[in-house]
């Protein structure tokens, strides 16, 4: 059985312009152990999904619709105080965008492990400690910087030291936002490392959301690339990003500067993201796509399964086969 | 380091910047000046009409040559000739003048854009300061001109609009018009994409090319992303703790590394295709604390293969092919070492 299951998942923004729907009809299941990748760019919905997954949204948001199953458990209807005490950073837990810039400045960094743990579980004092070590001896961290202040960590220690945080009470599904964003390409790698080896040694699921292809390529078994607040492509990362088949996932890639191909011209996807307030009839994409057609604009697509076995695609231009033009931005 | 004199727009010889740091009581007493040397000896050159990419991690000074290039930044030692003119100690007017021609883009358009300002008078600003516009009218034709050259058309619907009202993309846009409006020969762009989505990154890149082959205009393009500078710039300079340690003309620098930190970054880049997953975790330690570097190379507490002599003497840098400068005292191992890891 899946770990984590979501149906036709709706989360809305009420704004003074109207409806933003941030999340719109998103599915996808995660099985145990493996890594789902959700690649998308700013304002996709991406982070808001993460939001609504660990139920820390904003008061004007509101899930309008869909499941979310954990272990066959339904989320969506359980009351906060349940949620609160028996799933958010008990079994989901969330790495956020930037948290290594939250670590409080005044406290040591195991101290704040250990108060992770003893704010859910009734441990002593010493077995919160004891525990604390083991996970920042887990990310790489020396246990002896137990006592240690975050100005003393560099960067990369204290991301690290923040995902060890988050599994301090042995989650089974761990949500990575952006998690090595704003690090230098060798720190990056670290902690990308780092959580691969987690993964590996606990049997974590994760997702973990980017807007950076590549961090998704390397640690990721299943990707889904979300647009406006849909999944428009989705599949295992070997299919998607090695045959993609939606415009926009083609376009991404192509747009993205691979370092060991011959130098090339640049490359970008014309026009900009719509305004999820009133997002463009048919296929969300078509006001960007060079392919689109009059079908394009007055239906909007299903995500189905095309080509490949598990290969999913929201696109008319491409054949139940999976063959699809190629697309070839300038 | 010299190519003909007459194809150079800017030169910096031995460019040094410390920022000093406060003094404690001992060290005051031993006459000790703590300084972060964010800079320390940086030489290079920039043609006409080219492209030089400032690669280096967070830290490693090229936000700040970039700066002292343009004399933003008073260098502690060091020379930059502009234009067959040394430029170094220009008095405050002259250097008002010659900022015609030399200007900056900034990494975060809304950061450095007065919110307050309409886009008219947010690229009209220059031309205002330097007292070109005679009139109206031709500041009004100078500014269309420069949003026309930045495709943020038509252009009367942007004129009158203010930062706020754009995305991130037109936003860098109405500040690249700002840079150009004066029509500089001189451009220095700090990290202009990195905070822009893939897909929009293109569009601004196309531009500043297209700007610099159509003009002939010399663009120092500052950023982290050694894949991205491979593709868009003609030659790279790498740096590490204030110094450059290698550059070359961006193919060759990327298909040839020479030197040890420049292959560790390239390494470290991660592919987009996952049948080749590899994740690289690059030079052992971070990087050193620049108000205290390591002696002799730089990079020698971190390389893997560093020698006694790498502690003690400080590398030259010596074109080891045309055009291809490195500092390191064992580029053959390193070429040996690189050659290795590609058959294996």
């Amino acid at each position: 059985m899946a770990e984590l299951a979501v149906q036709n998942l709706k989360m809305y923004y009420r704004t003074r312009k109207g409806q933003v729907r941030a999340v719109d009809g998103v599915s996808f299941t995660l099985e145990p152990g493996r890594a789902l990748g959700i690649v998308g760019e700013s304002g996709c919905g991406k982070s808001s999904l993460g939001l609504t997954l660990l139920r820390l949204l904003p008061p004007n948001a509101e899930v309008v619709g869909g499941s979310i199953r954990l272990g066959g458990q339904e989320l969506l209807n359980m009351d906060d105080e349940t949620f609160r005490k028996e799933v958010r950073w008990t079994k989901i837990a969330m790495v956020f965008q930037g948290a290594m810039n939250a670590l409080n400045p005044v406290l040591t960094v195991g101290s704040q492990i250990a108060e992770a743990i003893l704010a859910h579980e009734k441990v002593s004092k010493e077995e919160a400690e004891r525990r604390a070590k083991g996970l920042l001896e887990m990310v790489g961290i020396n246990p002896a910087r137990y006592n240690h202040y975050p100005h003393e960590f560099s960067g990369g220690m204290k991301q690290r030291a923040v995902i060890a945080m988050a599994l301090a009470c042995n989650p089974k599904v761990i949500i990575a936002d952006e998690p090595t964003t704003a690090l230098d390409v060798m720190v990056q790698a670290q902690v990308l490392r780092a959580i691969a080896d987690l993964r590996e040694r606990l049997n974590l699921s994760m997702i973990l959301v980017s807007h950076d292809l590549s961090v998704i390529a390397q640690t990721c078994d299943d990707v889904a690339v979300m647009y406006a607040g849909k999944i428009v492509e989705y599949g295992p990362v070997e299919e998607v990003f090695v045959r993609p088949l939606h415009p926009y996932t083609q376009g991404l890639l192509q747009a993205f500067p691979d370092i060991a191909a011959e130098r090339a011209p640049i490359v970008s996807i014309p026009g900009t993201p719509p305004n999820l307030a009133d997002p463009p009839s048919g296929c969300r994409f078509n006001p960007r796509c060079p392919l689109a057609t009059e079908e394009c604009r007055r239906l909007e697509p299903e995500l189905a399964e095309k080509g490949a076995a598990r290969h999913r695609v929201a696109c008319h231009l491409v054949s139940p086969g999976g063959e699809v033009p190629e697309v070839k931005f300038a | 380091m010299t190519a003909s004199p007459s194809d150079i727009l800017l030169e910096a010889r031995n460019l040094v910047k410390h920022f000093p740091l406060r003094r404690s009581l001992v060290q005051a007493l031993r006459g000790e000046r703590p300084a972060v040397r964010a800079v320390d000896g940086v030489s290079l050159f920039v043609r006409r009409g080219e492209i030089l990419g400032l690669v280096g991690e967070s830290g490693c000074g090229k936000t700040t040559t970039g700066r002292l290039l343009l004399r933003l930044e008073e260098p502690t030692s060091g020379e930059i000739i502009f234009d067959g003119q040394d430029i170094t100690r220009l008095p405050a007017k002259e250097m008002t003048r010659l900022r015609r021609r030399m200007q900056i883009v900034f990494q975060d358009p809304y950061d450095s854009m007065n919110p307050n300002l309409d886009i008219f008078s947010i690229v009209a600003e220059p031309l205002r300061i330097q007292g070109l516009a005679k009139s109206r009218e031709e500041m009004e034709e100078r500014v269309a001109r420069a949003l026309a050259d930045v495709e943020l058309v038509p252009v009367e619907e942007y004129m009158y609009r203010y930062p706020k009202e754009l995305s991130g993309g037109q936003r860098q846009r109405v500040a690249i018009a700002r840079a150009l409006v004066l029509e500089p020969d001189f451009v220095v762009a700090d990290e202009p994409v990195s905070m822009l989505d893939v897909s929009i990154r293109g569009g601004i890149l196309k531009i500043l090319q297209r700007l610099v082959r159509e003009r002939g205009l010399s663009l120092v393009f500052i950023t982290h992303d050694l894949a991205l500078a491979r593709h868009f710039c003609d030659r790279v300079a790498v740096m590490y703790l204030g110094q450059i340690v290698e550059q070359a003309a961006s193919d060759e620098l990327v298909r040839k590394p020479h030197h040890p930190y420049t292959q560790a970054l390239m390494q470290a880049v991660l592919s987009t295709d996952p049948r080749r997953k590899r994740i690289y975790t690059g030079l052992k330690g971070e990087i050193p604390n620049p108000a205290n570097p390591p002696s002799g190379c730089r990079l020698h507490p971190r390389c893997p293969l560093a020698t006694e002599r790498c502690r003690a003497e400080v590398p030259p840098m010596v074109e080891h092919a045309p055009g291809h400068w490195a500092a390191c005292h064992h580029v053959e191992q390193a070429l040996a070492r690189l050659n290795q890891q590609a058959a294996g």
